[in-house]
């Protein structure tokens, strides 16, 4: 480890076991205390005068976020001086969509979580479905051989693949990090990376220096993820320095790939045509379990904790920051008008063929589990899978001119 | 988006060495000059109000330029910025407005008396004449940093003053997050309505911050002035019109101008000026008179001649297409503006404009009747 970062490490270790442990007291430790003028601005400007119009939004953190606990928060800062107007600019930016309700906020940094406690639980509620970091748990589960039926009929399933996202403890997240610390990011997962071997082994490209012929590589193999253009992601800041620090690493087979530095500090992906889940998900977790020991080894750890799962800079990912999901072809379902409702009852979500915000194709469509947070991997895995299955017996049945039924609701925390 | 001082005193655990932006593929001023040198001597200064090198610089980091376009690379936050960074930003100005040294004093000039002709530009050529300029106002910071209070301070200070406006330019002021749907068709039909900055030049050095709070439009009920409030600048101010009558444009944009800063000083807002830079400006190419003066102009012929870039250069002009910077002309309609800001006056840069497309015209008739025009090619001005 690089001297300047143990120095800063050690520091921030402490603060952050003590938040871990749901020391939201920590917030009262953090009072904005440098520059006297940037003091005296805050004076001539009361929190009222800066509180954000949202009377036009529609995202979690408007629905949230009131003058009271701006005032509390506003003059706040986490160990890395990370202030709450960073975290909701996204939000304030972004008004949203009628339908769609986004997060509106980020995480600049573990601590985030804790000294702005007061504004990210109620929107961690809200969009986990009641699930309370006050009071409840979150488990953490990958032992792939609990999964059972992971085997799908390939004539309905195209691909199937899984993703998740890891942060490494002590280093600021992708809105908030300095070039430095992004740069430290890459250096440290590459160098675990490296270590992988037998169908795991693999090389990184990174976004800066590779070649045309590299590049167009990876695109033909869907690979390549770009500078972000949505206004999501650049009005919180996650773009700046692009493409500095950036990459992507895949194992030789070409099923095993991971982004570095893109929304979070890794995103992991384990894909393959066809619809063995339960082989994806093994090599996930396989691979995972191996990256983590491979950055022990060197004294790094992802960001973990007990009430929030693994961290990632969108709380709508925290927990699990899990998704898994499949290319699938339902063209008799998909015109059902219980389609829907059946989605929803199974916990699940539909995705056009290029990802999120995007449009099906054709009748083939991306479905993957709409939880995160409450729910450990195995556990939804497993109800992805349970719900591919029944959604392949329902088109089958209408295939046959039989009736399908809407199934009873996921059971959920509240 | 700007950090600020306190996440900038946590940067200073990484050594410069860790921190330095990769600058190998830039093409923009701010590139060209910072060292990593000076990246050591002003990584820990802060303004006043705590902006920082790395909140002026990242604009630049971010945009790598284009092969044949210099962008500058680095905005202001602050009036301060430009002192507390000079050694960054004294080389920029230097590159971009012709040597321009420190030690250099800027001729700040809106006498509109002191513009020779400028009324007869021949209205079958030049389709419409406009000048606009940007003022900031004193004591606040720019758009790159300010927090919502201070936007909504500039907002408030700003249509308290030309609501006081009379006469000529009586009008009215259309916030942004209220306009009614008609007022907004209206406004776009006007060629008066600006919309969120999508270029990332402007998105990354975080202006677009909270759109639209505390931004709006102001013009006079004339429509022949018009102010812009919180968009790259605390104000931008335009004065414009249908024809070749670039002098009565000017008059009126000095004498509203004037009126402007008559009502600001009274009410102890002065704008933000001093007589090295002239007006300061969030975007260092706007410092001296951040003036742009120009007609919409129908060149066809001229335009295709070998020589018209030199032209151009030589009369100190810039043409970019109708729909303004970044676009092409259409129809053989040109943008035709002054490309100096700094070193001259707002008279010295309008006479410019109203001697040179004068002259182009000329060229251009000439053209029309297949005589030659090298004779008619001017000395560098």
């Amino acid at each position: 480890m690089a001297n300047s970062f143990t120095r800063v490490m050690s520091g921030r270790n402490t603060a952050v076991v003590l938040a871990s442990i749901g020391a939201s007291t920590l917030a009262s430790g953090y009072l904005l205390s440098d520059s006297t003028a940037a003091a005296d601005r805050k004076r001539l400007y009361p929190p009222s005068a800066d509180f954000p119009d949202l009377r036009k939004h529609n995202n979690c953190m408007a629905a949230a976020l009131t003058p009271k606990i701006y005032a509390r928060l506003r003059d706040q800062t986490t160990p890395s001086n990370w202030t709450v107007d960073q975290c909701i600019q996204t939000g304030v930016d972004n008004p949203g969509h009628p339908f769609i309700k986004t997060v509106g906020m980020v995480a600049g940094d573990e601590e985030s979580y804790e000294v702005f406690a007061e504004l990210f639980d109620p929107v961690i509620k809200d969009r986990h479905n009641g699930y309370d970091p006050r009071t409840m748990k979150h488990p953490t589960d990958l032992d792939a051989s609990k999964i059972t039926s992971g085997m799908f009929d390939e004539r309905y399933v195209l691909s199937s693949r899984v993703r998740t996202g890891r942060s490494i403890r002590g280093l600021s997240l992708p809105p908030a990090c300095t070039r430095s610390e992004r740069r430290e990011v890459e250096r440290v997962v590459v160098t675990a990376l490296s270590g992988l071997k037998g169908d795991l082994a693999g090389r990184y490209y990174s976004l800066g220096d590779m070649s045309d012929r590299e590049q167009q590589q990876l695109i033909d193999e869907h690979f390549l993820f770009d500078k972000p253009v949505s206004p999501l992601l650049t009005s919180a800041g996650m773009a700046r320095d692009w493409p500095d620090a950036r990459g992507i690493w895949h194992n030789n087979e070409k099923n095993f790939l991971i982004w570095i530095n893109e929304e979070d500090h890794t995103r992991i992906i384990s894909m393959e045509k066809g619809g063995n889940m339960k082989r994806v998900f093994e090599r996930f977790c396989r691979g995972l379990k191996q990256v983590e020991q491979l950055i022990q080894e060197r004294g790094w750890e992802f960001m973990w904790n007990e009430r929030l799962g693994y961290i990632l800079t969108c709380p709508s990912n925290l927990g699990t920051g899990l998704r898994a999901g499949v290319h699938i072809r339902l063209p008799i379902l998909s015109r059902d008008p219980r389609f829907k409702k059946i989605l929803d009852n199974l916990r699940l979500q539909k995705r056009g063929t290029g990802g999120v915000d995007t449009a099906a194709t054709g009748d083939t469509f991306d479905i993957s589990n709409l939880d995160r947070l409450g729910k450990s991997e195995v556990e939804l895995v497993q109800l992805l899978i349970d719900g591919i299955n029944y959604l392949i017996e329902c088109e089958k049945r209408l295939e046959r001119g039989q009736d399908i039924k809407i199934p009873s609701p996921v059971a959920q925390h509240v | 988006m700007p950090f600020g001082n306190t996440h900038n005193n946590f940067k200073l655990n990484y050594k410069v060495e860790e921190e330095f932006p990769d600058l190998s593929k830039h093409n923009n001023h701010m590139a060209k000059v910072l060292t990593k040198d000076i990246y050591a001597k002003l990584r820990d200064k802060q303004t006043p109000s705590g902006y920082t090198l790395d909140d002026v610089i990242q604009t630049g980091v971010d945009n790598p330029g284009h092969p044949f376009i210099m962008t500058v690379g680095c905005v202001a936050g602050d009036e301060e910025s430009y002192e507390v960074f000079k050694d960054l930003l004294d080389p920029i100005i230097s590159d971009r407005h012709g040597g321009y040294k420190p030690t250099d004093k800027h001729k700040t000039d809106l006498n509109f008396e002191n513009l020779k002709g400028g009324d007869d530009l021949d209205p079958n050529y030049v389709l419409s004449s406009r000048v606009r300029t940007g003022r900031s106002i004193k004591g606040l910071t720019l758009p790159p940093h300010n927090s919502r209070g201070e936007r909504r301070l500039i907002e408030k200070l700003s249509v308290e003053a030309l609501t006081s406006l009379d006469g000529e330019f009586k009008g009215k002021y259309y916030p942004l997050k209220s306009m009614t749907d008609a007022e907004q068709e209206q406004l776009i039909s006007d060629h008066f309505l600006f919309d969120k900055p999508v270029s990332p030049l402007l998105t990354c050095a975080g202006m677009a911050r909270d759109w639209p709070d505390g931004r709006g439009i102001w013009h006079n009920d004339n429509k022949t002035f018009l102010v812009w409030v919180n968009e790259e600048d605390h104000l931008r101010v335009i004065s414009m019109q249908q024809g070749g009558n670039m002098r009565e444009v000017f008059k009126r944009f000095c004498t509203g101008l004037l009126k402007i800063e008559e009502i600001f000083k009274k009410h102890n807002h002065g704008f933000m000026w001093n007589e090295h830079l002239g007006y300061i400006l969030t975007c260092p190419s706007n410092l001296g008179t951040g003036l742009r003066g120009g007609v919409h102009v129908k060149l066809p012929k001229l335009s295709t001649h070998a020589k018209f870039e030199e032209i151009l250069t030589r009369l100190r002009l810039q043409k970019r297409g109708t729909g303004g910077v970044d676009t092409a002309s259409v129809g053989g309609v040109f943008d035709i503006s002054n490309a100096d800001r700094l070193g001259s006056s707002e008279v010295e840069q309008v006479q410019l404009v109203v001697d040179g497309v004068k002259l182009m015209v000329e060229m251009e008739k000439k053209l029309e009747k297949g005589e030659a025009i090298d004779s008619m090619i001017p000395a560098q001005k």
